[in-house]
């Protein structure tokens, strides 16, 4: 049988146990109410009751053998899994059943097991970050065990090809990442030059300047931006951004590729826009207006009160949308996949193609390479690298956000 | 001191006026501060505009096909030998799929064996793209023989021999090799699998994480944890979300590579945060006098969650999920880890198998080297965008519609 198969089997068994116990616990909560006896709870709470017992070891059992076979019990086939799980069910739905009384306090048995399910629930998010942090840990001590940490972070060449290969000894050689990071700054700055003044431009505009009207339009318009998907945005900028940029450069006299930087940094730029524009324009709301009118009171012009009043004041909720900026630009995969290019390159010239981090574990991860090379192993290294940078920048972002709250709170 | 009294009028009338050059000059910087602000606006909603023309123009070429009318001999032998079915100068004017299908006549229409008919057959992409003006086969650079179909295929249109048609395959094939055959289907099938693997998976738990959060959780250690972690989830770059699909799904739980469950799974991971967050607001909004009669009622926290909170929060959590589900629907980089990208002729019949998404497809065939993937990649791009952009609008509507001010 199919894993599929063996799964619906056993929902199957679950449903028909479960409803079973439910009917069950019910009829004979109703027949005791019948009697005359004051109960504890509703006969519908003990059929609850009883469905709970039923199904929760059977999920448990399944779920405890399932593990095992993971970590390589394979003695136990799905059959003796499901065969456990339903022994399992069979017999909590007897004990259930058999615990039905006045005195049981069904309801508060049954509150006790969702609040134990909600908090599992909760946990699948703890488990997501672990997930992420152990993967890229381990594979990336697998690295750093083939290769040298101090190159890695310090060398200016990545060519993993012409790495030796099969040698005892930590290579030294082909792993330097500064060009990668180089790429990505470079990238990540021609973003935010684009993103930062016409976002907070944008955002001072529609709330400081503009119309109910004008605001209740431009501010969707605004986000459709931020709902582009980035494979959209990549083929964008590879098929009309870069050919535009490489003919103004050839009037301009200059010589530009058509996977240079300037391509997909513009693009990046529009897409994180409203990122900042809607941050920006939920703190510049959010400055007292007592601020403005006093400002305006003492003779400023508007223009005047936003800038020497409303920005500074605003100032670390700008910075704050600026991070989450530069965070976004710097894990922003598909448009540098599509528009960068693939050559490592140490250049500030924005017209060159550079590759950046994200490009390198698309690339390093898509390729024919057997799991466990110091290649694909190097995409995890650059993922914890990126993991870190990012965590960091939010971290800050999110607790400037909360002071300027707290400020104005 | 008094300074305006020994003050003489024409000092008056010099500082009147430099009082008022510094006027005009505040306000022409406020005029111009101004129409920076406007002009920022005007710029970002001009590339919008850029943006949706410059995809429409290369795209809508492609919702249409060019179709030739050949002699087709459907004489059992040419049925292996599909060439021989037609005249030899229509070879490189008839696509290469057309008549590879053509062999499937046999089991199709066994009436048709034997006969002699005229078909509207398939064009050659090459065909295709000159007719709309994508390809320059006349000019300095084509060779003859280039030069030589192009007036051939002037010819045929001029006999009517050539029309376009609205392109059906564009929507019920699956991938193909060949520009003129391929299709969205198979990615279109994938991306519904996908999708509701995702929201199966992420509905339930985000909904049940934000209702212990926001209903159950006691304020402790273990609630802010559960809090930062969820907000900062929801910035991680995506890409790493691939990481950790690769790493545990694939490599730890072996779940097979490429296939939707793998997809579904990662997106769901990655939705979560975006229900989480929605949810917990639309929940807060609900006020607490709502709580109070229940609870003043007999009923347990539980039954108020279920039967009075949620209910009333379900437009709001409703409007967070489409939006997450729209997030995750134009997501690529995290599939691209996992190996969505596969080449998938025929639409994926379960969840175990190797399929791609949309805009893993359109990925794909932006690599492609011919002309002709060209307008299909933004075809492509157009129906993805008119999916998300539906999406969006009904979760708008639904707010718009059910959402309550208390």
């Amino acid at each position: 049988m199919t894993t599929g198969q063996l799964l619906l089997l056993f929902a199957a068994c679950l449903l028909l146990l479960a409803g079973t116990a439910y009917v069950i616990g019910r009829r004979r909560a109703e027949g005791i109410k019948a009697g005359g006896t004051f109960m504890n709870s509703q006969p519908g709470q003990y059929g609850q009751f009883a469905a709970t017992w039923t199904a929760v070891p059977a999920i448990v059992a399944a779920f405890v053998g399932w593990v095992a076979t993971l970590f390589g019990a394979e003695i136990i086939s799905g059959k003796l899994i499901i065969a456990a799980a339903v022994a399992a069910a069979v017999v909590g739905l007897v004990w259930a059943v058999r615990q039905v009384d006045p005195e049981l306090r069904a309801r508060l048995g049954v509150e006790r097991v969702i609040t134990a399910a909600l908090i599992t629930a909760s946990m699948v998010s703890i488990l997501t970050t672990l997930g992420i942090l152990l993967s890229i840990i381990f594979e990336s001590i697998r690295f750093f065990g083939m290769v040298d940490f101090m190159h890695f972070v310090t060398g200016t060449e990545w060519n993993p090809d012409a790495a030796p290969e099969g040698s005892e000894e930590l290579i030294t050689k082909g792993f330097g990442s500064l060009p990668l990071f180089a790429g990505t700054f470079l990238i990540t700055g021609i973003a935010m030059t684009v993103a930062l003044p016409i976002g907070l431009l944008s955002a001072i505009y529609m709330s400081e300047y503009a119309s109910p009207s004008v605001r209740s339009v431009s501010k969707p318009l605004l986000e459709i931006l931020a709902g582009i998907p980035t494979v959209v945005y990549g083929f964008f900028a590879a098929i009309t951004i870069a050919p535009i940029i490489v003919a103004v450069a050839d009037k301009v006299g200059l010589q530009a590729s058509y996977q240079a930087a300037l391509a997909p940094g513009l693009v990046m730029g529009i897409m994180i826009i409203p990122f900042i524009s809607s941050l920006s324009d939920d703190v510049i709301n959010s400055v007292p207006e007592s601020m403005r009118d006093g400002s305006l009171a003492l003779g400023m012009t508007k223009s005047e009160t936003i800038r020497h009043i409303l920005i500074p004041a605003a100032l670390p909720g700008i910075i704050s949308a600026t991070l989450l900026g530069v965070s976004r630009a710097l894990g922003e995969t598909m448009i540098v996949v599509m528009a960068a290019g693939l050559r490592p390159n140490l250049t500030w010239n924005p017209l060159e193609a550079v590759t950046t981090v994200t490009v390198r574990i698309v690339d390093a991860l898509t390729g024919d390479q057997a799991f466990g090379t110091p290649e694909t192993l190097a995409a995890f290294s650059l993922g914890l690298v990126l993991f870190v940078v990012t965590l960091i920048l939010n971290i800050v972002s999110v607790s400037m956000v909360r002071r300027f709250k707290q400020q104005y709170a | 001191m008094d300074m305006t009294a020994e003050m003489t009028p024409e000092r008056r009338a010099e500082l009147d006026a430099r009082v008022q050059r510094k006027l005009k000059k505040r306000y022409r910087a406020a005029k111009r501060f101004h129409f920076y602000c406007v002009g920022s606006l005007v710029l970002a909603i001009s590339f919008l505009a850029f943006f949706f023309t410059d995809m429409i123009s290369k795209g809508h070429s492609a919702f249409q096909q060019a179709h030739v009318q050949v002699d087709v001999d459907y004489a059992e032998k040419n049925l292996r030998f599909t060439k021989r079915a037609i005249a030899e100068d229509m070879h490189d004017i008839v696509s290469r799929g057309w008549l590879r299908d053509l062999r499937r006549v046999k089991k199709e229409n066994p009436e048709l064996v034997g006969t002699k008919a005229v078909a509207w057959a398939l064009a050659d992409d090459e065909v295709d793209q000159y007719l709309k003006g994508n390809k320059d086969l006349t000019g300095d650079d084509n060779t003859v023989e280039q030069k030589a179909l192009a007036a051939r295929i002037d010819a045929l249109k001029a006999d009517g021999k050539i029309k376009m048609k609205f392109n059906v395959g564009f929507f019920t094939n699956g991938d193909s090799k060949i520009p003129e055959m391929s299709g969205l289907w198979s990615a279109m099938v994938g991306s519904i699998l996908v999708m509701v693997l995702t929201l199966l998976f992420s509905f339930p738990i985000g909904v049940m994480t934000a209702i212990y959060l926001e209903e159950f959780a006691p304020d402790n250690r273990l609630t802010q944890l559960i809090e930062i972690n969820i907000n900062n989830l929801a910035a991680v770059p995506s890409i790493l979300f691939g990481l950790l699909g690769l790493a545990i799904f694939i490599n730890f739980f072996g779940v097979p590579r490429s296939s939707a469950l793998a997809g579904g799974l990662t997106l769901g991971l990655m939705t979560l945060p975006v229900i989480i967050i929605s949810t917990r607001a639309a929940l807060r909004a609900v006020p607490d006098t709502i709580r109070q009669a229940a609870y003043g009622m007999g009923c347990t926290e539980w039954r108020t969650v279920r039967d009075h909170v949620l209910p009333l929060s379900m437009p709001g959590i409703l409007t967070g999920t489409i939006i997450g589900i729209a997030q995750a629907m134009g997501e690529t980089a995290p599939l691209l880890i996992i190996g969505m990208m596969a080449y998938i002729p025929e639409a994926p019949e379960g969840f175990l198998q190797a399929a791609t998404v949309l805009p893993a497809q359109i990925f794909t065939w932006a690599g492609m080297p011919e002309r002709a993937y060209v307008e299909r990649t933004a075809a492509g791009i157009l129906v993805l965008m008119s999916v998300l952009i539906l999406m969006n609008a009904s979760a708008v509507l639904l707010r718009k519609k059910f959402e309550r001010r208390w």
